[in-house]
């Protein structure tokens, strides 16, 4: 049975944790030596820039309401530019326990971690009083991002986690895809599946935005290394990105930070609007989860070839190995083996139907193999977005 | 019909098959119980013809057209860039510029 703890906006959280926020590079060790003895409990997450960012406050804004935090502890340096009251009164109106620490108010760094881990002691104690109510799949966020892919990739575990999440739309979750520099050449497809022709137009331009973006950035598309692994063509090759997405209704477009507003499938635009500014959009595959979980993903599945071994802060990542021969070098980190679907004895239906009840364990309380072995990885930078269109969302 | 183990269909409406192992000329392979010899090394991840391909159809893979045929294709023989172009017209293009992705 799922089992959600219940928060004031009516969202449940399959997690309790509290949240220790650096709001700058400059506060960040201390927010870690706060966490050190309670870390399966409480995780850090920040912002390291000293400049105001409208994105990045807007993420940590989300990210410290997340329905699996519980209580939120602000670590502020005093002098950078983040709007940490803002973010106070955010947690507050969440109904959350939320408190802030400036360091130069506090006489420096062991008194700011002193009582930084009395407040965590405080609220870990509190939170484990907290009963988890039933849950239903229905009430579910869940992401999808592939890292570390190789040519196994776009034919085991990404088409494996598309069937996963047509089981969970059909089950009336909110699912959400990324990535779109890797969909050029499938727009029409994509498009296609668009629950609206406004819709599919506005999914044309977001994969219009990031060739224009990836182009600026002097990114290639297609190469003679592809064709080697057996790509022929470029729709080819972003199909078997694409695949995670699996077959259902495109319901909308969201941006990072943007809360699905019902069960469905949605793709997440990650390319910043304007001109190019802040360099890669996504420097790094814990970038594109930080998104994910800042428009609400209570998990995310996480399709890697090569082998990553990342998790996350806040939200367990469900790890997807495509590729057999790292399965078994890297078996330890990995939660589903989709790569014995090379071996001639696994179909893709029953590799999908593995991740999905590993989602709905993860649901249920139980640990993924990143959560388990202390993975609690973070990272944010800057970015800029405009509003979203009209067509974007359901009516 | 059979189909070889080693041969993975992706999606009820493709007409081709992906190579899961390593095939190696003069393998026999069965596709869709066409029995055939494989006349070169096919690596994990390249295509074979599940059906007959006409010259100009579309080529299907993921359920979706992945670009359309120049010649015609016999059932079991290789699917690549020597008998398929890409229907897709970039809307950019690096031009010369060749990387690893």
């Amino acid at each position: 049975m799922l089992k959600g703890y219940p928060r004031a906006d009516g969202r449940k959280g399959i997690r309790n944790i509290v949240a220790v926020a650096y709001l700058v590079e400059c506060a960040h060790h201390v927010a870690r030596e706060i966490v050190a003895p309670t870390r399966e409990d409480a995780h850090v997450i920040g912002f390291p820039g000293c400049f105001p960012n409208p994105y990045a406050q807007k993420m940590m804004e989300r990210l410290c309401t997340h329905p699996n935090v519980g209580a939120v502890l602000l670590v502020s340096l005093g002098c950078e530019s983040f709007n940490r009251r803002q973010l106070e009164d955010v947690v507050r109106a969440s109904g959350r326990p939320v408190e802030t620490l400036v360091i130069q108010q506090n006489g420096g760094t062991r008194t700011t971690i002193a009582k930084g881990r009395a407040f965590v002691a405080e609220c870990i104690a509190a939170l484990a009083g907290e009963e988890p109510v039933p849950m239903d799949v229905s009430e579910l966020v869940v992401g999808t991002v592939c890292g570390g892919s190789d040519g196994t990739s776009g034919i085991t575990g990404n088409p494996a986690a598309g069937l996963a999440f047509d089981k969970l739309v059909a089950a009336g979750a909110a699912c959400i895809f990324e990535e779109t520099g890797e969909l050029i050449g499938c727009e029409e497809i994509m498009a296609s599946r668009a629950a609206t022709p406004a819709l599919a137009d506005a999914l044309r331009e977001t994969v219009a935005k990031a060739a224009r973006y990836y182009d600026t950035l002097g990114l290639g598309s297609f190469a003679a290394g592809n064709a080697d692994g057996g790509l022929t063509t470029i729709e080819e090759k972003s199909l078997g990105a694409y695949m995670k997405s699996g077959q259902s209704q495109i319901s909308g477009i969201i941006k990072p930070g943007d809360l699905p507003p019902r069960g469905g499938l949605y793709l997440m635009d990650v390319v910043p609007d304007g001109e190019v500014r802040f360099g890669f959009p996504n420097i790094s595959d814990n970038a594109e989860i930080v998104e994910m979980m800042a428009s609400g993903a209570h998990l995310t599945l996480f399709v890697t070839g090569r082998g990553s071994v990342v998790g996350s802060a806040l939200a367990p990542v469900l790890k997807i190995a495509a590729n057999p021969h790292m399965y078994a070098n890297l078996s330890e980190d990995m939660d589903v083996n989709a790569g014995r679907i090379l071996n001639g004895d696994t179909g893709l239906e029953e590799v999908a139907d593995e991740i999905y009840a590993g989602v709905l364990a993860l649901a249920s309380g139980e640990k993924s193999k990143s959560e388990d072995l202390g993975h609690t990885e973070f990272i944010l930078t800057y970015k800029t977005f405009e509003p979203l269109g009209p067509a974007c969302l359901p009516a | 019909m059979a189909t070889d183990g080693r041969l993975l269909r992706l999606a009820p409406a493709d007409n081709v098959l992906i190579v899961r192992q390593a095939l190696q000329p003069g393998d026999i392979v069965e596709v869709e119980g066409v029995t055939i010899t494989v006349p070169v090394r096919l690596g994990l991840g390249h295509k074979l013809a599940a059906a007959p391909i006409a010259a100009g159809d579309k080529v299907v893979k993921y359920g979706a057209p992945i670009g359309r045929a120049t010649e015609d294709i016999p059932v079991g023989a290789h699917v690549h860039i020597h008998n398929v172009v890409s229907d897709y017209t970039p809307t950019y293009a690096l031009p010369g510029e060749e990387q690893e992705l």
